[in-house]
């Protein structure tokens, strides 16, 4: 089972809880095993298992609210954590402090951020920044246009960095002075 | 004035606009060589890029969880119960659960 570290890491992303996580991955495997008779082999194996991982989440497990709609993301400019952290006036001085600051960012801060986008924007983040698939293994796992895997990309990981900042200033890793 | 990702500079813009898609590897490669180079000669985009793939790689390290051995044994067993599938024993007619009750191929 190896893929099962990385479908248990997203699982725990996508429901927010270990044991739903638990259940999803092995309703994955289920699901999966049933269904390999459809798989092509030589065809993507690991993006065939989050398709189902996605789908099963989808289905059966994401909470019963009314699905956040992309308005409720505020627009974030660009480079956002780096500006915040003093980045270009640091580069200007030849000096680059703010990537310490990003060593101080705990493990659960980064799960809590990533985990407080809403859901088309975490699972485009997820399966992009964590798991590495390209573009158009997203759009296929998803089910989406590229052209949608771009933009919720764009905006997921912008709102994430906004996530780590506010993180920072609660910890008083970081000034609000800007 | 800053030059770089705040500057009016036009292939500073157009760096940090397709940063994600360089970051990603989705450029086409004279696309790709095109941004290279720029990030060769100007620092503050380099800095700001070399910020930004630091921080994904900060992510990907940190939200990573460790799977319980526990549903491993769960998962193997429930296919156990799940008996022959199509899609194992039609192709290979071996045992899907392999020789040591692992699942081979997922």
């Amino acid at each position: 089972m190896e893929f099962m570290p990385s479908l248990y890491t997203a699982a725990m992303r996508m429901t927010r809880n270990a044991a739903d996580a638990e259940d999803l991955v092995q309703e994955t495997y289920l699901k999966a095993y049933r269904a390999f008779g459809t798989f092509q082999a030589g065809t993507n194996l690991k993006a065939w298992l989050y398709r189902i991982l996605t789908n099963t989440f989808i289905n059966s497990y994401r909470s019963k609210k009314r699905r956040p709609d992309e308005s409720e993301l505020d627009e974030v400019e660009d480079l956002y954590l780096y500006r915040r952290l003093g980045g270009l006036e640091a580069a200007a001085a030849g000096r680059s402090a703010e990537e310490e600051v990003l060593d101080l960012i705990t493990d659960d801060e980064v799960k809590q951020a990533l985990e407080a986008l809403p859901e088309q924007f975490r699972m485009a983040v997820l399966l992009a920044d964590v798991e590495g698939f390209s573009y158009k293994e997203i759009a296929e796992i998803l089910d989406i246009p590229i052209g949608t895997v771009m933009s919720r990309l764009h905006r997921g990981r912008k709102a994430l960095q906004k996530g780590l900042f506010e993180f920072g200033l609660e910890r008083g890793l970081v000034g609000d002075a800007g | 004035m800053v030059s770089g990702p705040l500057g009016d500079d036009v292939d500073c813009s157009d760096a940090v606009h397709t940063m994600y898609h360089f970051l990603d590897g989705e450029l086409t490669p004279e696309r790709k060589a095109h941004i290279q180079q720029h990030l060769e000669q100007c620092l503050p985009c380099f800095e700001a890029f070399d910020f930004e793939a630091e921080l994904r790689q900060l992510i990907a390290q940190k939200c990573r969880e460790q799977a319980p051995d526990a549903l491993r044994e769960r998962i193997a067993e429930a296919i156990r119960h799940e008996g022959p599938s199509a899609g194992f024993t039609g192709a290979t007619g071996h045992d899907p659960l392999g020789p040591k009750g692992g699942i081979p191929n997922l």
